[in-house]
């Protein structure tokens, strides 16, 4: 038997912030942090707030760009190194395989919610008519009346834009998932259908990594708990 | 946007623009992909509207080279051409969408004439179907149809500058110049202009280089992002990298300067 690549590898990742409006001031956030995540499981984060957990997530995701080691990305049968890869090469990637949730949603004045959601099942090829139901699934699920789905979610409450997001996130059943406090701001209710949908997106077989500030909710969605600090170790 | 067995669109390398002693564009190098839109932003001044002016044929720059993939796949250096050639080019694969509307325009022909001309200097003649795309194009761009005859001065500010993109795009070009597309216009207006952009972008699969020194336009328009300090491309990225985790004191510095409603 081939022994397959993890879905995520991160190897000996450093990421240091150097702040030039604040007198070159440097801060080190990530130093030597390894990490892997297989398919099919969910990996919880569960360092204390201010310790890089959102950073290593948008380093993964090739927002921020690191300055050591390497993150290797499974994308179907070839293994992409997110660090130091041309913008196209990421973009293609989050295309089709990496998944971002975050607690905060960018809304685009005059686009429905709807389409928000649409939007990377519309990129990944589906037509219109898939795609805006698939869409409507999902906020159906995630509990949004639907008078609201054609509306811009400008108007939405915190917690509306919230699970808008994550619908966005979840809809397009990416293989690896980065979740950033995706229940963060989320009444019990909202809480356990995203939860329902995370357990479920672990369950075809997807790879999560994330982040959950509440107890009960990384008890429910995650396989295994992990540390930046053992990680590093 | 596919990445596999594709060539840029344009390819730049070296282009550099001189005023006499002083520097307009320095040493500027970047592939353009099909279907790409790239961001170009910097402050007054720092070589923006130089590098769009020598990349569409309007200035002529003092070195370097400007490669630009036809329809057919063959490969021509833009700034070696004939002046025939490039207009040609400039006529059926490019367009130019002019922060001031009237730059743009024919001021003294009606809207639909404004978008039909372009098509009749393709050689199209049939004046029904002439008529019939300026209609078309002028709903697509959210104007009333029944304002095809109105000349462009009757129209209010965003109202003409959607009429130049309509303009620009009924040939269906493959690549978009863009120079401060929501500049002169009010906030309210600049939110259903981008709207519109980004929809016919990546409706249409244009590739585009949209040069503003708004970076708000950038996160919501472009993919990529080059930015300009007295001529010279100080710093380059995906436009969430380059807004989020600047690494260019003069790019942290014009990120964090952007006031936040």
């Amino acid at each position: 038997m081939t022994a397959i690549a993890p879905a995520i590898a991160v190897e000996d990742l450093g990421k240091t912030f150097t702040l030039h409006t604040q007198g070159g001031l440097q801060l080190s956030v990530l130093r030597g942090v390894r990490l892997a995540v297989e398919p099919g499981e969910c990996v919880a984060l569960a360092d204390p707030s201010g310790s890089g957990k959102s950073t290593l997530l948008r380093c993964i995701y090739g927002n921020y760009r690191p300055q050591a080691g390497r993150i290797l990305v499974r994308d179907g049968e070839r293994t992409v190194d997110v660090v130091g890869a041309e913008p196209r090469a990421i973009l293609e990637l989050r295309r089709r395989t990496l998944g971002y949730v975050s607690q905060f949603l960018r809304v685009i004045p005059r686009v429905p919610a709807l389409d928000v959601v649409a939007e990377p099942l519309r990129a990944l090829g589906a037509s219109r008519a898939e795609a805006m139901a698939q869409a409507a699934t999902m906020l159906e699920r995630l509990r949004i009346p639907e008078r609201l789905w054609r509306l811009s979610p400008v108007t939405f409450s915190g917690g509306e834009q919230q699970r808008v997001n994550v619908a966005r996130g979840l809809a397009a059943g990416h293989p690896i998932l980065l979740l950033d406090e995706p229940t963060a701001s989320l009444d019990a209710d909202s809480r356990a259908r995203v939860v329902e949908l995370i357990v479920e997106a672990r369950h075809r077989g997807a790879a999560l990594l994330g982040t959950f500030h509440d107890a009960e909710v990384r008890d429910a969605v995650s396989t295994r708990v992990a540390t930046l600090h053992e990680a590093a170790a | 946007m596919s990445t596999d067995g594709e060539r840029p669109l344009l390819r730049v390398r070296g282009l550099t623009r001189w005023y006499g002693p002083h520097v307009g564009c320095l040493d500027v190098g970047f592939d353009l992909w099909p279907g790409e839109v790239l961001g170009v932003v910097g402050e007054s001044g720092s070589g923006k509207t130089t590098l769009l002016g020598c990349l569409s044929g309007r200035l002529v720059p003092t070195a370097g080279t400007v490669e630009f993939t036809t329809r057919e796949g063959s490969s021509v250096d833009v700034l070696r051409m004939s002046e025939a050639d490039r207009r040609r080019l400039a006529r059926t694969d490019w367009g130019v969408v002019h922060q001031n509307p009237r730059d743009g325009l024919r001021m003294g022909v009606t809207a639909g004439a404004n978008v039909g001309e372009r098509l009749m200097a393709l050689g199209v003649r049939h004046y029904g179907a002439i008529r019939e795309a300026a209609l078309d194009w002028l709903g697509q761009v959210e104007i009333d149809g029944d304002r095809v005859d109105d000349m462009p001065e009757t129209f209010s500010g965003g109202m003409q500058q959607r009429l130049q993109i309509a303009r620009n795009l009924v040939t269906r070009p493959r690549l978009v110049f863009m120079d401060e597309p929501t500049g002169g216009l009010d906030v309210s207006v600049q939110a259903r202009l981008l709207d519109l952009l980004r929809t016919l972008v990546a409706d249409l699969g244009l590739s585009a280089i949209v040069v503003t020194h708004d970076l708000a336009v950038t996160r919501l328009l472009a993919h990529r992002l080059l930015v300009m300090r007295r001529g010279q491309v100080v710093e380059s990225g995906l436009t969430d990298q380059v807004l989020d985790d600047p690494q260019h004191p003069y790019t942290q510095l014009l990120v964090s300067s952007v006031l936040q409603p």
